[in-house]
């Protein structure tokens, strides 16, 4: 779908990497060039007309953001870097304040490392600890086996919507309803699923949401933190200095901002979240539904022709996003990467920043192929003629 | 090089390299870890040092073909050579790699990597365990 909009794509290349960062369409960058070209200007400082409008944009795409997840109110919104600043945020600026060392913090072993180091500080630091929740013989989570994790001690259960290794979703809602009513936060990773899938933050009653623009046709360097607004009134920004302060006389008179200001210490990135704003619109022009559908369908239609190559080993056969693990019998993944690249095809080799495959899967790295809805049933027969091909795969690895 | 022998000679060492293993006598040897930021190549490299001699190299780990091969080339070329020559050794193949003027004769089988340089993203792979046996002769040095 859409294949025109993408000036990358005019390339020679088939790009199946869009777990790690995903293409810039035109309206996207054109909408950031306006803002570099037609209004350049810093925010918050509406004394001129050009500045006005840079107000003006930065906040309808905070707005844009809120729709886009369903949030009550429009302060629940933080920008920042990405996902990983926002999961640093949550768990240095909330969490490191309100945890004690009796408490127990659950995450799984197929977490991004962004999601598990903040937590491992805390352990490190407030002597907090860390548990896994154990996974079922397809390395998903279920239910009930957070119910099984689950001690009088568990004080906040921190989850990916759906994993950056094996794609798998959660049922982050059922998990939340649990969750609350034994007074424990969750916390939702949202870096994969909010590209993929409507997240509707009022439905699944997260108490944050982390997730990066890059990974959803947006800019690099701008995120979003989201936080139901009673907690993020709670969470000390990490981050002092202009914009979000109303006055500092001395040491022991300074005054924050309120939301959201209060947490978006510096010059913003403005161009990042306007940039941001467009992405939204762009993704919501073709429905975060259909983006859904149309990957599943694609991952069908891999998956069909994958699984007849004997000697792949494919780690996740069912999931429900477009990401897509295996191994090449007796040949290194990288190698594999390096083959495909000989035909512009770019995929991912590697452990993907999760210790899940080493530890519950039994292999150290893999091949990852993440679809996206640009993504096109030629591209993966493409694919799939060079991965059947093993003696041409072992000549042209080097 | 004629492409087939160039292929030849990195699937071979690929396939069987020379020395992949842990050595029994672990304590004899120095051991130092080498990998590559960019990629997921990772070796433990061992080497056994006697009167400034290099008595063995073995290693293990998980790498690509390009890494591995260049691993197992390196052991059949050190072995046997001073601590001095090894220097000489391993300045030669990074001159190669990067373009500069090299002593083929030096080199044996590590001449497959003579066109490596047009690959940017392996070049790190075929240099890696040289940096991991670099690392460890200037521990030496340091100790002196
Ligand atoms: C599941 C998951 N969480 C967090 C992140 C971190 O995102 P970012 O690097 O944009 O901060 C990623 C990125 O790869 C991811 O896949």
């Amino acid at each position: 779908m859409n294949i025109e909009d993408f000036p990358m794509l005019k390339q020679d290349i088939i790009y199946f990497d869009n777990g790690a960062t995903t293409l810039k369409p035109k309206q996207v960058i054109d909408k950031m060039n306006d803002y570099y070209s037609n209004y350049s200007a810093s925010a918050h400082r509406g004394d001129y007309d050009i500045s006005y409008k840079v107000d003006q944009e930065y906040e309808n795409a905070r707005e844009k953001v809120r729709k886009f997840i369903n949030a009550e109110e429009v302060e629940e919104v933080i920008f920042t870097s990405g996902a990983t600043e926002s999961l640093n945020m949550i768990a240095n600026g909330f969490f490191k304040n309100i945890l004690t060392y009796q408490d127990e913090i659950l995450i799984t072993t197929s977490e991004h490392a962004s999601n598990v180091l903040p937590w491992f500080h805390l352990q490190n630091t407030i002597g907090c600890q860390v548990k896994f929740i154990n996974l079922d013989d397809n390395h998903y989570v279920t239910l009930e086996n957070v119910k099984k994790s689950i001690t009088p001690q568990t004080k906040v259960i921190s989850l990916a919507g759906v994993t950056n290794v094996l794609g798998d979703a959660r049922p982050i809602k059922e998990i939340c309803k649990f969750a609350h009513l034994n007074n424990i936060f969750v916390v939702m990773d949202g870096a994969q699923s909010v590209p993929h899938r409507k997240t509707d933050v009022k439905d699944l009653d997260v108490d944050f949401l982390a997730f990066s623009g890059h990974k959803m046709c947006g800019p690099t360097g701008i995120g979003v933190l989201y936080g139901k607004k009673e907690l993020l009134e709670e969470l000390e920004p990490i981050n002092l200095g202009g914009g979000m302060n109303e006055s500092f006389d001395s040491p022991d008179e300074v005054y924050f901002k309120e939301l959201p200001a209060r947490l978006e210490a510096g010059t913003p990135n403005i161009a990042g979240a306007i940039g941001l704003g467009e992405a939204i619109d762009y993704l919501e022009s073709i429905g975060m539904d259909k983006i859904h559908e149309y990957e599943m369908e694609l991952r069908k239609y891999a998956m069909d022709k994958l699984i007849e190559i004997p000697y792949l080993d494919i780690l996740n056969i069912e999931s429900d996003s477009g990401i897509i693990a295996f191994n090449v019998d007796d040949i290194f993944s990288q190698d594999v990467a390096y083959y495909l690249n000989k035909y512009n095809i770019c995929v991912r080799a590697g452990n993907h920043c999760a210790k899940i495959l080493k530890n519950e899967v039994g292999v150290k790295n893999s091949i990852r192929i993440s679809l996206y809805f640009y993504n096109t049933k030629s591209e993966i027969d493409d694919l799939v003629e060079l991965l059947k091909n093993k003696e041409k795969m072992r000549i042209e690895m080097i | 090089m004629d492409e087939n022998l160039r292929r030849e000679i990195i699937l071979d060492n690929y396939s069987n390299p020379k020395n992949k293993y842990i050595p029994s006598n672990e304590k004899e040897y120095l051991k130092v870890n080498t990998n590559n930021s960019s990629c997921i190549d990772n070796l433990d490299i061992y080497v056994k040092i006697e009167d400034n001699i290099i008595k063995d190299i073995c290693f293990e780990g998980e790498a690509c073909a390009i890494s591995t091969s260049s691993c197992s080339i390196m052991i059949h070329n050190l072995i046997g050579k001073t601590v001095d020559e090894a220097r000489k050794y391993i300045e030669n193949f990074n001159n190669m790699l990067n373009e500069n003027a090299y002593d083929e004769e030096l080199l044996n089988e590590a001449v497959a990597y003579n066109t490596i340089y047009k690959q940017n993203n392996r070049k790190h792979c075929a240099y890696l365990p040289y940096e991991g046996i670099l690392k460890i002769l200037n521990q030496i040095k340091e100790n002196e």
